[in-house]
């Protein structure tokens, strides 16, 4: 028996998860820049690992609703752990390297949401700008393993797959950082529209009610905050093999602050923020940051200050023309509602 | 040993004058306020000018920190905070760490960027020994005046009508309205005296906290956890809080230096472990 | 008969106030049980210790036989025990097809599957369908939730508890708020629910509530006050004077 009704309602929900036109042409593009733009690898690059972070900052903000001052904790933790897997040999192809340094950073995640998980905002904020601090502090106190204030040189990278070598015009490190965002953005995509993710936004907007219909809260923001956690981790791993590098800055307070202006510029709670945000803000950085290397962060603050008060809708009401065309170009929501109507009928 | 108690509550003391306005300002308003050490920064960079430049005595200059940074404060408060009492706490965080860049790049570009210090009269200089413990004065002027501050304003909060107004907008802010009390001339004022103790904090405090255009994004987390720790239902929370993370941290540079900066850390890892909710929240409902 | 559920010498005290007091109710299984009791009563308080948003000073809570005072909210729901709320609680961002289907889903059992579309068994669409039909919530199921009526959303406030399938359900003022007119359809639907649901109604309605209960128990001052027969407890002098007292009280 399908009612009109259940296949309404079928197509709602599944309607979500669509790839949208605007959706394939952005990844065209992105993939098009792999030959069109051979000049620009390198600040590409630098966007593929920023957007990823943010991408990883928005499953905690947009999804979850947690606040976190100190993500730049888990991107540093997976920095490090690329660059010294991969100066001590101990995993010398860089994807499986990458992975384990996911991996490394979700553990840190795992163990540190237990105190995130406590209390208010504020002691989110605090246990979070807290944990990236004692991390900084940590690599600069081991100098014997992490070079300490020096950063941590000597890192010779592997060819990827053991046959793409990491060239010095940044061409295959943008290709890979491309590809292991894309991956993960397909894999964050599922999430996002899953039954899962669709419990994190129910827990962001009412966590009493969340756990009155039988959902563990505790348990899935730990379980989210791992996976941001990984994420995050796998960015900074980007980071390290590309430059092949690490330094204390990886866990600087400017790093997490910097995201989370990104990931506003861009837009909380639908994926592509973190993306949009990261070109946008890299952009911005390139020019900006030319006029006034030094004052730079004097700009950010400024922009994070009219965004608020400006009203965040306003300022990234600017994707509502896109969202309208993108309605319009989107030729199954016609179709949806045209069988909307018939049923009505 | 009991020196290293001293200055520990010297330091106590003084992060519990700079973060006392923030408490009352999140417990009243529920505002999150990240550029709380911009304020602070103001009051110390007020009396390294007037003391330095313009030749004010020292101790005259410290009331005048206060008045400044309170100046600064009322005016921010009209002018900005206003607008995000109501909305997510995200947004507080947003604006708030983009008042905190302004004023650290800002400050940069007035001031410079090295340390500065106020020249302080001889009579603050050195220590004396009372029965064995080196008390230094400078330290001892710090507890008297913190000492003061802090019996002043327990002084203010119970036994006066501003702060029984005070305590019921805390309590609940439409019951006060109903009762005829200004609620937004009390966030005003309680905003401006707030960000006044941290202008004079700052300015007592360039001395043992060094003053760089960065202060606020150094002491930022000392401040959080002040309140974290602490709570926001009274001031004997973060008098206890600030006491608390001022001894250890000394006590932790002193004897473990090289672990200093992780022995604070533990401990607030440990009351929040034992205690989600901060040492001294009210009988919450959770 | 057997319980249903049950709470022993159930204590709850914030700060100085008891907010309740040695309450000891059974609730028989299949019941149509009515708490009444005038405002500040403590009757929202006690659906806040039952469901476990608040931990009792003393006392116990048994859910069919088993103790469940220590339980998490979820674990509760997962045994068969769901409320609804007085305010409204409900997801502002998600429509109320999506807030039904999360709330079958996960009755289901499929709250961490990560990897399947949301939306994609068909047996649990169906499902979703039916009680969105069953609360008219049909038209709007694909509006925000925060932006719908007031009557829809209450509407769906008990849309989202029945979705998940209750054996004892616990209804904290389900008309609160709706203008009279409206009244008729969250009736219906509470009075459509299964004979072998077990419900504790709270509600001030008094029509409501003599319509719809078989035994009414009366919350004074956080203490249990009168319990009986809905007969009984309407010629009840003391729930009366009760009554009359906050009234006049309340002119
Ligand atoms: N979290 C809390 N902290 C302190 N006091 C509380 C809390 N929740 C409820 N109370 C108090 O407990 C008493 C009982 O409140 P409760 O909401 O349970 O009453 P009620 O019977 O549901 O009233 P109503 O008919 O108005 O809904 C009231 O005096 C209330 O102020
Ligand atoms: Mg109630």
């Amino acid at each position: 028996m399908t009612s009109p009704l259940i296949r309404r309602a079928t197509e709602s929900m599944l309607s979500r998860a669509r790839w949208h036109p605007l959706e394939i042409i952005f990844w065209a593009g992105a993939f098009a820049a792999i030959w069109l733009l051979p000049t620009r690898h390198l600040i590409l690059t630098e966007i593929a690992w920023l957007a990823l972070f943010a991408l990883s900052l928005d499953f905690l903000v947009g999804y979850a609703g947690i606040i976190s001052l100190g993500h730049a904790a888990f991107f540093g933790v997976g920095a490090y752990a690329a660059a010294l897997l991969a100066k001590h040999e101990l995993i010398n192809e860089p994807v499986l390297a990458l992975f384990a340094a996911g991996l490394v950073a979700m553990a840190l995640g795992f163990v540190t949401s237990f105190l995130v998980l406590r209390g208010s905002d504020l002691t989110r904020i605090m246990v979070s700008l807290g944990v990236a601090l004692i991390l900084r502090e940590l690599a600069n106190q081991f100098g014997w393993l992490t070079g300490g204030a020096d950063g941590l040189q000597g890192v010779t990278m592997q060819p990827i797959l053991g046959t793409f070598r990491f060239d010095m015009f940044g061409h295959n490190g943008y290709a890979y950082c491309l590809v292991v965002l894309f991956v993960l953005f397909l894999v964050a995509r599922q999430i996002a529209n899953s039954p899962f993710g669709l419990s994190l936004v129910a827990i962001k907007n009412n966590p009493l009610r969340a756990a009155a219909i039988g959902i563990p809260v505790d348990r899935r923001l730990i379980v989210i905050y791992s996976i941001a956690a990984f994420y995050a981790g796998i960015a900074g791993g980007l980071l390290a093999q590309t430059t092949s590098f690490a330094s204390l800055d990886v866990f600087s307070f400017d790093r997490s602050a910097d995201l989370l202006l990104v990931l506003i510029i861009g837009g909380v709670g639908y994926l592509y923020g973190g993306l949009i945000g990261a070109i946008l803000f890299k952009v911005m950085q390139d020019y900006l940051s030319v006029l006034t290397p030094q004052y730079w962060p004097f700009w950010i603050g400024a922009l994070l200050v009219a965004m608020v008060l400006i009203g965040r809708d306003r300022i990234t009401g600017w994707t509502t023309p896109f969202r309208k065309l993108a309605a319009k170009l989107d030729w199954r929501a016609a179709r949806r509602d045209a069988a909307a109507a018939e049923d009505r009928r | 040993m009991l020196t290293i108690l001293f200055d520990g509550v010297a330091y106590g003391m003084l992060l519990f004058v700079l973060a006392c306005g923030l408490s009352v300002t999140l417990g009243l308003m529920n505002l999150i306020n990240l550029a709380h050490g911009a304020f602070a920064m103001a009051g110390g960079y007020t009396t390294v000018v007037l003391v330095n430049s313009f030749g004010v005595p020292f101790f005259l200059s410290l009331p005048l920190a206060f008045l400044v940074a309170a100046v600064i404060g009322l005016v921010m408060e009209r002018a900005v905070y206003v607008h995000v009492y109501r909305k997510p706490h995200l947004e507080q965080v947003l604006l708030t760490i983009g008042l905190v860049f302004m004023a650290v790049a800002g400050t940069d570009y007035v001031m410079g960027t090295s340390q500065v210090f106020a020249n302080t009269p001889e009579v603050l200089h050195g220590q004396f020994q009372f029965f064995g413990v080196g008390i230094g004065r400078y330290r001892l002027l710090i507890i008297v005046v913190c000492g003061v501050l802090a019996i002043g304003l327990q002084y203010i909060l119970t036994r006066t009508r501003f702060g029984s107004r005070l305590r019921a907008a805390v309590d609940d802010q439409r019951v006060a309205q109903g009762l005829g009390i200004n609620v937004n001339g009390i966030f005003a004022l309680t905003f401006a005296f707030g960000s006044g103790l941290a202008g004079l904090g700052g300015a007592l405090g360039t001395e043992i906290l060094g003053l760089d255009p960065t202060f606020p994004l150094k002491y930022m987390i000392y401040f959080l956890i002040v309140v974290t720790v602490g709570g926001t239902s009274s001031i004997t929370g973060p008098f206890v809080a600030s006491l608390l993370l001022g001894i250890s941290d000394v006590a932790g540079k002193y004897y473990v230096p090289k672990l200093g900066a992780f022995v604070i850390y533990t401990i607030i890892i440990v009351v929040l472990i034992w205690r989600p909710q901060g040492l001294f929240s009210r009988a919450s409902a959770k | 008969m057997t319980l249903a559920l049950e709470t022993i010498g159930l204590v709850k005290q914030f700060g100085g106030l008891t907010a309740t007091n040695d309450v000891s109710l059974k609730v028989e299984a299949g019941a149509r049980h009515a708490l009444i009791g005038p405002n500040g009563a403590g009757k929202t308080t006690l659906i806040n210790l039952l469901s476990g948003v608040l931990k009792p000073t003393s006392g116990r809570i048994l859910l069919e036989g088993d103790d469940i005072t220590g339980l998490p909210q979820h674990t509760r729901v997962h045994r068969g025990m769901v409320r609804t709320f007085q305010i409204n609680q409900l997801f502002g961002d998600l429509t109320p097809l999506e807030t039904v289907g999360l709330a079958v889903s996960e009755r289901n059992g499929d709250g961490m599957d990560w990897w399947r579309m949301a939306g994609s068994k068909p047996s649990l669409l169906e499902e979703i369908a039916s009680v969105l039909e069953r609360f008219k919530l049909a038209d709007v199921m694909n509006e925000r939730t925060a932006i719908l009526p007031y009557g829809k959303q209450r509407l769906l406030e008990i849309a989202v508890a029945i979705a998940a399938k209750p054996r004892v359900l616990l209804l904290d003022e389900p008309a609160a708020g709706v203008p009279e007119g409206e009244r008729h359809e969250i009736l219906a639907s509470i009075a459509a629910l299964p004979k072998d649901v077990t419900v504790l109604l709270i509600e001030h309605d008094m029509d409501i509530v003599f319509s719809f209960a078989e035994k009414i128990s009366v919350l004074v001052n956080g203490g249990l006050f009168v319990e009986g027969l809905p007969g009984d407890v309407a010629k009840d002098p003391r729930v009366k004077a009760v009554y009359l007292g906050e009234e006049v009280h309340g002119q």
